[in-house]
């Protein structure tokens, strides 16, 4: 699992706006064996980052989100994706957040039974820089 | 002419005797049934404080969590303090003021050192997230908006509940069917 990322924060008036570019390359396999047994019938892949600011102790907001259902190729090859979703913080807790880790999970949803949520091994931790940017078009 | 009175007394002692034997089996046949819903009962509280949800199973009743769940799914959920609230979490939530169990997938997260969380919702089928379905005003969920968090399903089966609610006439009917069936049927 590698993700390789680039960003930037924007000034908004009242909270941080992130900005993440990313890389993901991910094999949704057990070893030899897929994920994908009689009993599984999609997963649903999402890549959230965890940081802590001033305002709150502990923080995850959802970047991006993917259906894969059965049947479809579980290699993952993303690249250059931006985040779907605006990656707004409570707060101005971005600007110089040296810490924000980005981890890829999915919940494994089956015909029927258990919804286990699961988290990939293999983290990333990205720094934001000091400044805002004003420059940059996303 | 003897023989007609006897056999005129043996009949009315016979139906005597039914009607006695029918009384005593009709009041077995509500005692029965008053232990099987008092049963029931008791399994679903047990269920709410095992689970620590005041409603631990729900069904899906929009297709706003497509594909995963469908119309009719029936969730099992869980609702323990201990368990914190994460991203990506299936959740089953109440509108302040409103009836109806919402069953959306957490989004975002932003918790306080102290535990105090609020947090927002999407459906996996919506284009946008849930703050159009708050109230007036609210931007975040709070712990005391959830019923709780879905664990397991089970597909289709909680179909017989919606069609209850959309066909009262069907609901009737089930009843009906059902309270007969206790009282006719002999152990």
């Amino acid at each position: 699992l590698r993700k390789n990322v680039e960003d930037f924060t924007g000034p908004r008036e009242r909270s941080d706006l992130g900005f993440v570019t990313f890389d993901i390359t991910a094999d949704i396999l057990n070893g030899k064996i897929s994920i994908f047994d009689w009993n599984v019938k999609q997963l649903f892949l999402y890549l959230s980052a965890e940081y802590s600011t001033k305002n709150n102790a502990l923080n995850q907001v959802v970047l991006w989100d993917k259906i894969m259902l059965r049947g479809d190729n579980p290699r993952l090859s993303l690249k250059d994706m931006k985040s779907k979703y605006f990656f707004f913080d409570d707060g101005n807790g971005l600007k110089g957040n040296r810490n924000i880790t980005l981890t890829l999970s999915w919940n494994v949803v089956p015909n029927a039974g258990i919804l286990p949520l699961v988290t990939g091994s293999g983290h990333v931790s990205v720094p934001f820089p000091d400044t805002y940017e004003t420059t940059k078009s996303y | 002419r003897e023989e007609a009175a006897a056999a005129a007394m043996l009949s009315l002692d016979f139906l005597d005797d039914v009607r006695r034997m029918n009384k005593r089996q009709l009041y077995y046949q509500v005692l029965n049934f008053g232990m099987i819903v008092s049963s029931a009962l008791m399994i679903w509280k047990g269920l709410m404080v095992v689970t620590g949800s005041e409603s631990p199973i729900v069904v899906v009743l929009s297709g706003s969590m497509e594909p995963a769940f469908h119309r009719g799914d029936l969730l099992f959920l869980t609702n323990r303090i201990e368990d914190p609230i994460r991203v990506g979490e299936i959740v089953v939530f109440r509108i302040e003021g409103r009836e109806i169990p919402i069953v959306h997938r957490v989004i975002k997260i932003h918790e306080k050192q102290n535990g105090d969380i609020k947090f927002l919702t999407k459906g996996d089928n919506n284009a946008v997230d849930d703050r159009g379905l708050y109230k007036r005003g609210q931007h975040w969920l709070e712990k005391k908006d959830v019923v709780g968090r879905a664990r397991g399903f089970v597909p289709y089966i909680g179909i017989v509940t919606i069609l209850m609610n959309d066909y009262p006439k069907f609901k009737y009917a089930v009843l009906f069917l059902l309270g007969l069936f206790v009282l006719v049927h002999r152990e």
